[in-house]
């Protein structure tokens, strides 16, 4: 590579951090953090499930789902790097919208589904046909 | 560029033209925002699946349960896999920042088999399940937990193939800037991968074998 795009190079560069925009740059810093944090909090629920520490499943099922939402944090602030700054906040903005979206898709069909399924058991259907008169 | 805003402005500098002509080419450029956007939408599409397998997580039609078929170790070790392959992509990443075009390759080479690894780890867990006749025309678990899995697999196998096509691109042309801008693209992608899989062996393998 000649000298003269080696400088152009440098100049795009500088014009590139001149924007202030962090979105994108990590630091060795904040890979080790999330990497460190992101091992312990896929070691715990698996070990909570493969030795069933707790003996209770509906204990181990509420940490191992806390965990998981703690890692997905993790990742989203360490290797994602979402923060308040980034395009002016946009990338925080749609990440809550889908977060919302999410949960109410899965929790909605979820809990609609739960509901379908116990109101629309065979022997519930007879057992109000048989309470009529 | 940065000349003319110079001569322009004196010494106090502006930014406004060296924005107007970094929008489409450079990291701060809408591109960023945009593959956000992108992959904001495939979470959708995870969750739709998510919500599929999660109605019909119980429906084993006499056929077998999680705790039956998934092998955790098995799942430990492509979680791990996975893991990994995330901070060999954050070095990569690194590296491109400090401009050393060996190290990146070099970093962005190691994620690439680490994703091969993972999917051919899931490709022999499938064909064990199928093997023993856990095959997703099985139940509606299995036909849930196939399309979950499986399409993680797909985006994992998209993953790679960028990746190859990366490697390519910077031993052809180097670290410029629409190298870097993609290189960061396929960043987004690639920890937004990890953390689909955060969901998975949450909630399909390990909420699975406690049920």
């Amino acid at each position: 590579m000649s000298s003269t795009s080696a400088s152009d190079e440098a100049n795009l560069d500088t014009e590139l951090h001149a924007h202030g925009d962090t979105h994108g740059h990590g630091s060795m810093r904040s890979y080790l953090v999330g990497f460190a944090l992101s091992a312990i909090l896929t070691a715990i629920p698996f070990w909570l499930v493969m030795s069933d520490v707790l003996g209770n499943a509906t204990a181990t099922s509420a940490a191992v789902i806390a965990l998981a939402v703690a890692q997905i944090v993790v990742h989203t602030i360490c290797f994602l790097h979402v923060n308040t700054q980034g395009e002016g906040g946009w990338t925080l903005v749609a990440f809550v919208f889908t977060a919302v979206i999410l949960l109410i898709t899965i929790g909605g069909s979820l809990w609609i589904m739960y509901h379908l399924n116990t109101n629309m058991m065979p022997g519930m259907m007879t057992g109000q046909a048989a309470q009529m008169p | 560029m940065a000349t003319i805003a110079n001569g322009e402005h004196g010494d106090s500098p502006t930014f406004y033209l060296v924005e107007q002509d970094d929008h489409g080419h450079g990291a701060g450029s809408p591109t960023m925002l945009g593959f956000w956007i992108y992959l904001m939408s495939d979470a959708l599409i995870f969750a739709a699946l998510f919500a599929t397998f999660g109605v019909l997580s119980t429906s084993y039609a006499g056929g077998p349960m999680p705790r039956e078929i998934f092998d955790l170790p098995l799942v430990a070790l492509n979680t791990s896999i996975l893991l990994v392959s995330s901070i060999t992509y954050g070095f990569s990443m690194l590296a491109m920042e400090r401009g050393q075009l060996r190290a990146t390759q070099g970093w962005l080479l190691l994620t690439g088999l680490l994703g091969a690894s993972f999917v051919g780890v899931e490709l022999y867990e499938f064909g064990e399940l199928i093997a023993e006749g856990a095959t997703p025309q099985r139940s509606g678990f299995l036909s849930g937990f196939f399309t979950l899995v499986g399409t993680h697999g797909l985006h994992v196998t998209v993953g790679i193939i960028w990746i190859v096509v990366m490697l390519v691109q910077l031993n052809q042309r180097g670290l410029h800037l629409e190298n870097k801008r993609r290189l960061q693209c396929l960043s987004m992608f690639w920890h937004f991968l990890d953390v689909i899989w955060i969901g998975v062996f949450t909630f399909v393998y390990l909420l699975g074998m406690v049920r």
